[in-house]
């Protein structure tokens, strides 16, 4: 399997973590949407860095070639199934009362 | 200094978000459990498919620009932290816009 297929199926295992297994349903709403765009911002940046300067270096042959601030265009895909999974755990745990009063739905 | 970049790199993304924690009260260390509870799946699952890639040769990092840790799996122990402190910057962003869009 290259980096695009397990790219893909990453994503493809957030979502349904977010809207099957824990019902978090946050691609669905409008916090996580107006998170995002900051998040991927912050990622072209420091992400950028790492592959920029070659900390990170990638096969040629595991991903499509299309590189998007010196990254390749999976490492998108691999950021988003990161931060939606982080944030659906982290909501839903929140939903169960752990760690104070259950905030209200975010949506 | 050359084997610093990428903790250099963590550093600056948390310093990118941390300050929302006291500025906009956003309370997401001060729930630690349940953040805690939140970063040891996701270190465990994303480590693990980070450690995979590296067997498959998708990926690699440079022995120059890392301390040099290496956890089982051959795992930079940057690449450890980065699956910390990208929920944590981005459980701090999402809980900085909850509290903005609310207002």
């Amino acid at each position: 399997m290259s980096y695009t297929v397990t790219a893909a199926l990453g994503v493809l295992g957030a979502l349904v973590l977010d809207l099957l297994v824990l019902r978090t349903r946050l691609v669905a709403g409008r916090v996580f949407w107006a998170t995002y765009p900051i998040v991927l911002a912050a990622q072209l940046v420091s992400n950028g860095i790492l592959t920029g300067r070659g900390i990170v270096r990638y096969d040629r042959h595991a991903i499509l070639g299309p590189r998007l601030a010196h990254a390749p265009v999976e490492d998108l895909a691999f950021g988003f199934a990161l931060v939606l999974t982080a944030l659906s755990v982290w909501v839903w745990l929140g939903r169960r009362g752990i760690d104070g009063p259950v905030p209200p739905r975010a949506r | 200094m050359r084997h610093l970049t990428y903790l250099a790199v963590l550093a600056g993304c948390l310093a990118g978000a941390l300050w929302l924690e006291p500025v906009l009260r956003v309370g997401v260390l001060r729930r630690w459990r349940r953040l805690l509870l939140t970063l040891v799946p996701v270190v465990a699952v994303f480590g693990a498919w980070d450690v995979a890639a590296i067997a498959a040769h998708h990926w690699s990092y440079d022995a120059g620009q890392t301390v040099g840790v290496l956890l089982p799996g051959r795992l930079p122990v940057e690449e450890a932290l980065f699956f910390v402190v990208v929920p944590v910057c981005a459980i701090l962003g999402y809980e900085a816009v909850r509290k903005v869009l609310r207002r």
